[in-house]
This record gives structure tokens, sequence and C-alpha cells, in this order.
């Protein structure tokens, strides 16, 4: 054995140390690469939420085509104004046909102030928004958007307002951004998920329970099935909508638009309606509602299945009494989060043909329709920005709704949850 | 007839019923059941053979018309239908650049959250984050279109300069389809990542490997198969994504391959000419059949090659 030169030694100790602190520095820049990827995604969202709450608010310079002065009673401002002033004002400015319109949808003396304000503003002084900024803008920037204001709008009066009201989400859709409103959209969209989920939980579910529970999955159609779930969980939204035009829509027109039930007036519709929308959506929603079920009841163990059959109950006694309940908070869970993925949709709505302009509430499944998402998409698509406004607006309620469900889904887990 | 039969059998047998033992009795009720089930799960098959049908009933319809030629599809680099001009080309690319751009947006950034939730992450920060992400996988795609049209664009614009930036631009609608699938790719590749056993990684610190040697050159090469999965499974996603194209990327088929102009995508072709008053007999409505059939064709490949590589290289540990 040579003996090493006590240098030498010292040498490669000082190498090895050398590089041990190396990798630990490239060790550390991997973790600030780690943890800068995830800083990002969380910023991502924040811009996201950032950005509709700043467009969602803000001032606006609202012109009048009338002078409020020569309108409102001595002067004041519209604020101010009691309900009966309001409703005097509308009679006096309004055609008597236009009141009885009004007077036969509520009458005037029964409407809150903030209902009679928007009508006064919307039928007599004819208020648009002249031009509109986002919050940051609006509160970082007021001195000059006021200036603005004072060269180009000389007339106009500048609020600080916020796009979403109550009066925004119970108003109907309208042509104009400052009156529309997102309950048509609201309702059109509950209509197309009750229909949506009153098809695909109970086919969805049975399929599920035929896969976990009878099917021998030697035989290659039970594999086929099993295979072609996961496939069609992949497919494009919008290949669905396009299915549904064919199908619902175009070969299935008598009975889509409800002409075969004598139900509406079929030339209207042309099929394109909720009832289409609806069956769309539940054929969408269905690989994973089955796929989420299949799940739940794999989680309940098998000892529950012998010691029912060692009781003597038959298959299905077995599972209505037995696994079935046991797996009731998983398919509860996953049919909240389908319903919220089904809510959001839009590419396959479109195709399907959601209108993009009307103003009545859909009453039957006959009925055309338009939904939130679509509501959202079709201001957004809008040139003018007061429209990007109140699809911000929108989205905040679309947001709400669905983290709403998906808490919902998310605490019910973590209760409901049997252990076994 | 059979009807018939099984009813006067089950009178008959009554007295029978004794001698034949419990467990082998038939009961209809139970086959009655199972016939029911096992339509539902039928459902999906019924679904997969109209999605087949209908698209490709209306392809060949429109490939039929005289103006139309497969080749000039496949080949053809201008799409105009009003002038007789159907090149996929133009719409393919269009869609390709946005996919390319979000792949090179998620892979990235969705892999190296993978690797912190999975490697670095205490569990008390996994229980915030994963969360975070789900709620990011949660938002509609038109809140992203929104987004992208309304805050990505003007950045764009404002750091690019808005002549070079067109309104409506391909890059994006690519950032944003990025970030909507960052999700995906990392949960799919967390999910990798955990199936890996704890021994691999031990034995790498005992080698005095650090945790960054552990997790790049050890858990993530033996996770390479279910995150190849999730790249695939993100690709597919990103094709068939309509809604922030439809809003961001603008309208009108143009073969360009500047990012920051417009160009319209299969998806968004498809919701922009349905989304119209559509004649069922004109050519507009067979032709997004076919960019549907061949939209169908790309995905469905895409998945089944990410299904075929989890299953054919996953690494089996005992």
């Amino acid at each position: 054995m040579t003996a090493l030169a006590p240098g030498s030694i010292g040498l490669a100790t000082s190498d090895a140390a050398r590089q041990v602190a190396r990798r630990h520095r490239v060790g550390r820049a991997g973790l600030a690469v780690f943890q800068l990827s995830t800083i990002v995604g969380i910023v991502v969202l924040g811009a996201l939420l950032y950005n509709i709450a700043n467009e969602a608010a803000g001032l606006v310079a609202y012109e009048h085509k009338t002078d409020p002065a020569a309108v409102l009673p001595g002067g004041r401002d519209l604020a101010a104004l009691s309900a009966p002033e309001l409703a005097a004002v509308l009679t006096a400015n309004l055609s008597p046909g236009e009141v009885a319109t009004l007077e036969r949808e509520a009458p005037l003396a029964e409407r809150s102030q903030a209902e009679l304000r928007r009508l006064v503003d919307e039928r007599v002084l004819e208020t648009h928004a002249a031009a509109a900024w986002n919050l940051t803008d609006s509160v970082l920037d007021r001195p000059a958007i006021e200036a603005t204001v004072a060269e180009r709008h000389p007339d106009a009066d500048l609020r600080l307002t916020s796009w979403l009201s109550p009066a925004f989400v119970t108003a109907p859709q309208s042509g104009d951004a400052e009156y529309a409103g997102i309950r048509t959209a609201i309702l059109g969209s509950l209509w197309v998920i009750v229909i949506t989920m009153a098809v695909a939980v109970p086919v969805g579910v049975a399929a599920g329970i035929y896969l976990e529970e009878y099917a021998d999955h030697t035989r290659w159609l039970n594999r086929a099935i099993q295979t072609n779930i996961s496939n069609l969980a992949g497919v494009p939204s919008i290949i669905y909508g396009m299915l549904g035009l064919a199908v619902f829509v175009r070969a299935l027109e008598p009975l889509s638009s409800g002409g075969a039930f004598g139900a509406a007036d079929p030339t209207t519709a042309n099929g394109r309606t909720i009832l289409s929308a609806g069956l769309t959506m539940a054929l969408l929603i269905l690989p994973l509602i089955i796929i989420n079920a299949q799940e739940a009841i794999r989680a309940v163990p098998s000892s529950l299945r012998e010691a029912s059959f060692g009781l003597g109950a038959t298959r299905w006694q077995t599972i209505r009494h037995h696994v079935l309940p046991g797996a009731l908070p998983g398919i509860l869970t996953g049919t909240i989060l389908a319903m919220s993925r089904a809510i959001g949709e839009t590419a396959p709505l479109i195709v399907v043909g959601m209108s993009t302009y009307i103003t009545f509430d859909p009453s039957s499944p006959f009925d055309k329709f338009t939904t939130l998402p679509g509501q959202i998409y079709q201001w957004t698509a809008r040139p003018q920005p007061e429209f990007h406004h109140i699809a911000a607006a929108a989205s905040v309620v679309l947001l709400v709704l669905l983290v709403a469900l998906n808490a919902s889904a998310i605490y019910g887990r973590n209760r409901a949850q049997v252990r076994y | 007839m059979t009807v018939t039969t099984t009813r006067l059998r089950g009178v008959e047998a009554a007295p029978e019923a004794d001698t034949v033992p419990l467990g082998r009795r038939r009961r209809w009720r139970e086959d009655a059941v199972e016939a029911v089930l096992f339509a539902a799960g039928f459902v999906s098959i019924l679904t997969t053979g109209a999605i087949v049908v209908v698209l490709g009933k209306d392809a060949l319809h429109f490939f039929r018309n005289p103006d139309v030629s497969l080749v000039d599809f496949l080949t053809g680099t201008v799409w105009q239908p009003q002038l007789g001009k159907f090149g996929l080309l133009p719409l393919l690319n269009a869609t390709l650049m946005v996919s390319g751009i979000a792949m090179v947006v998620a892979l990235p950034i969705g892999l190296s959250i993978a690797v912190y939730l999975s490697e670095y992450a205490t569990p008390a920060v996994r229980n915030r984050l994963k969360p975070t992400l789900e709620i990011l996988a949660g938002v509609p795609t038109v809140i992203y279109g929104y987004f992208a049209l309304t805050f990505v664009t003007p950045i764009l614009r404002w750091a690019l300069g808005a002549r070079t930036v067109d309104i409506y631009n391909v890059l994006s609608a690519g950032l944003v389809v990025g970030i909507l699938v960052i999700p995906l790719v990392a949960s799919m590749s967390e999910d990798a990542l955990q199936a890996v056993p704890r021994a691999l990684r031990e034995a790498a610190y005992g080698l005095g490997a650090t945790r960054l040697e552990t997790s790049l050159q050890v858990v993530v090469p033996s996770a390479l198969s279910g995150i190849a999965a999730a790249f695939m499974l993100a690709m597919s996603r990103a094709i068939g994504e309509t809604m922030v194209v439809a809003i961001a990327a603008g309208a009108g088929p143009r073969l360009t391959a500047n990012p920051l102009r417009s160009a319209e995508t299969m998806t968004g072709y498809i919701s922009r000419i349905s989304g119209g008053d559509l004649s069922y007999n004109s050519v507009d409505y067979d032709s997004i059949f076919a960019i549907g059939l061949a939209l169908f064709v790309i995905t469905l490949g895409l998945n089944i090659l990410s299904g075929r590589i989890v299953r054919r290289f996953r690494e089996v540990y005992e």
C-alpha cells in the first residue's frame, strides 16, 4: 500500500467538500425553481380573481338624454327621492300606455325605491354609460379620470358603480349593458342542469353498479364498456356539442322542440331547446359520474357483501341495502363535482344552439335558452367595453356559485366519509 | 310465447319450489335488475357509436361535395368556404400553435409543482396547495377566455407593442390554455410520483444523493410513464379546448407562424360556425363535422396513446 502524502489527502477532501457544497447549492436552486413554479400557479389564480373583481366595479360616466334638472322635482338628486316621488316622476313623464304596462307587471306604488330609480334612469332620463373604468384605475387615477370626463363628457356625472347588484341578478337580458341582467341566464342554467342531472345520475350510477358488481371482466363486452368510458371522458366537450346538434337538435327535432307532445310552437326553437342542451350535457358528464360511482362502490369493503350473502341476501338486495348506502357519500360528492363541471361548460351548448338574445324566462324544457357561462361568452365577445364589465359581474356570480358547490362537496366528503 | 311458458312453469313449479335449493332458484327480478343496469352501462357504447356515426356520416357528406377533395382537405393551405377552398392546414396549424405554446407553459410549471408537492412540501403545505390547484381546475373555461382577452392580451400588447400584437392573438390564447392545463399536469404527475416506492428514495439518500438528485434522477425517471401520460392527456385537452380560443385567438382562418397574429383554431371555427344560424344543407354544416372528425381522431389517438404508455411502460414494484 502506497503511503499518500498528507497534502494529497487534504486536497481530496477539500475537493469532495467543494463538490458536496456545489451539489447542495444546485439542490437549493432546484428547490427555488419548484417553489417559484408553485408560486406562479398561485399568482395566476390571484390574477384571474383580481381581474374579474377589477372589471366588475369602477367609475362610470353616466350621460342622460333628458336633463335630470328638468324632470326631477326641485332639481334634487335621483338617489334622494322617495319611492312615491319617483313613481310620480314616472307617471308624469311616460305615456299612459307605458305606465299601464308597468302597473300591470307590478303596481308602481308597491315597487321598491331602487327598482323605481332604475326605471326612471332607464325610461325617463335615458341614462347610459358614456365611459367606464376598472376599479384599480378608478381608485388610483381618479383625478385624471375626472379631467377626462370633464373634457369629453361635460354633462356626464361620474359615479363609482358596482356592475354586480341585486338588480343585475334579477333583471332579464337587455341590449343596454347598463340595464342588462342575468335572470334569463340563471334560469336557463337551472333548467339545463336539472335535466342533465335527472338523466345522468340514474344512468351513471346504474352503469357504475353494473361494472363493479355484476360485470364479468373476462368478457370482452364488459372490458369494451370499461375502456370506452375512460376514452369518452377524454373526448373534447365540443364534440359532444356536435353529437347533440346532429342527434337531439336535428334528428329528434319533433321530440326536443316539443312538437311531438304538442307542447310548444315547434317553428320557433328548431330543436335548439333546453331539452336538447340538457341531454347533450348529460352525455358529457356521464363518464365522470360512472367513473366516480365505480370508485365509491369499490371503496365499500367486500366483507360487507360477503356478510350479506352469507345471510342469504340476493345480489341486488346486498347492493341496495349494503353497498349503495356505504357508497352514497362518495357518489354524492362526485355528482356535485360533475354538476359544477356541467354548470361551467359552454362550448357544447354553443354548438347545440344557445340563443344569443332572449328576454323571456324559460318556462318549459321546450323553450329556447341561454346559460350563465353562455351569457358571459356573448358579452365578452362584444366589442363595447361596458359589456366586458357586465361579463365580469356575471363571472363573479358564476364563480361564487361554483365555489359554493365545490366547497359543499369537499365538506360533505370529509363529513360523511364512512370509514371501514 | 316465452312469457306464457314461464308463467305456466311458475304456476306448476309451486310444489317443486320446495325441492329446488334456494341458491339455484331462478330469480326473475334479479335478472331484470341486472338487465337494466347493463343497459345503463351500454349507453356509453351507444354514445361512442353515435359520435362515430354522426361525425362520419356528415363528414362523408362533406367529402362527397364536388368542390371538396380529401387531398385538398388535408394539404390545402387556404380555408375559405365561400371560394370553395377547404384546406385544413390553417386551422390545424393554429390549433397546434395554441397547444404547443400551452405545453411550453404547462409542462415545466406543472411538473415542478408536482415534484414540489410530492417530494418537498410538508403535509400542511400540501393540504393548502392542493385545494388551490383544485380551484384553478374548477374555474370554467369561459372565465379563462375572459382572462386571456382582458388581462393577458393587454399585458402582451403593452410589453411587445400594440402594433406587433393583434387584439386577438394566438400567444395569449396559448398561454392561458397552458395555465388551464397546469392543474391536470400537476395532479396526474404528482400521482405518478407518489406511486414510486419509498425504498427507492431511501436508497438514493443512502448513497449520499441530495434531495434534488433523488427527485430528478431517481423518482422522476421511475414515474416517467405516468408523467408522459399526463402530458399526452394535457395535450389532448389543449387541442380540444374551445372557449379560450374562441374568445381570445380570433375569428378567421389564417395560415401563419407568427403567434402574435390572430388565427382561428379547429374548435374556434366549429363554435363560430355553429353559433350562427346554420342551415343543415349547407356545406358549412358538413364542414364542421369533417373538422370535428379530425379533432376526434387526434384527441382519441392521444388519449389511447396515453393509456398505452401507462400500461406498457409502468415500472412495477412489488
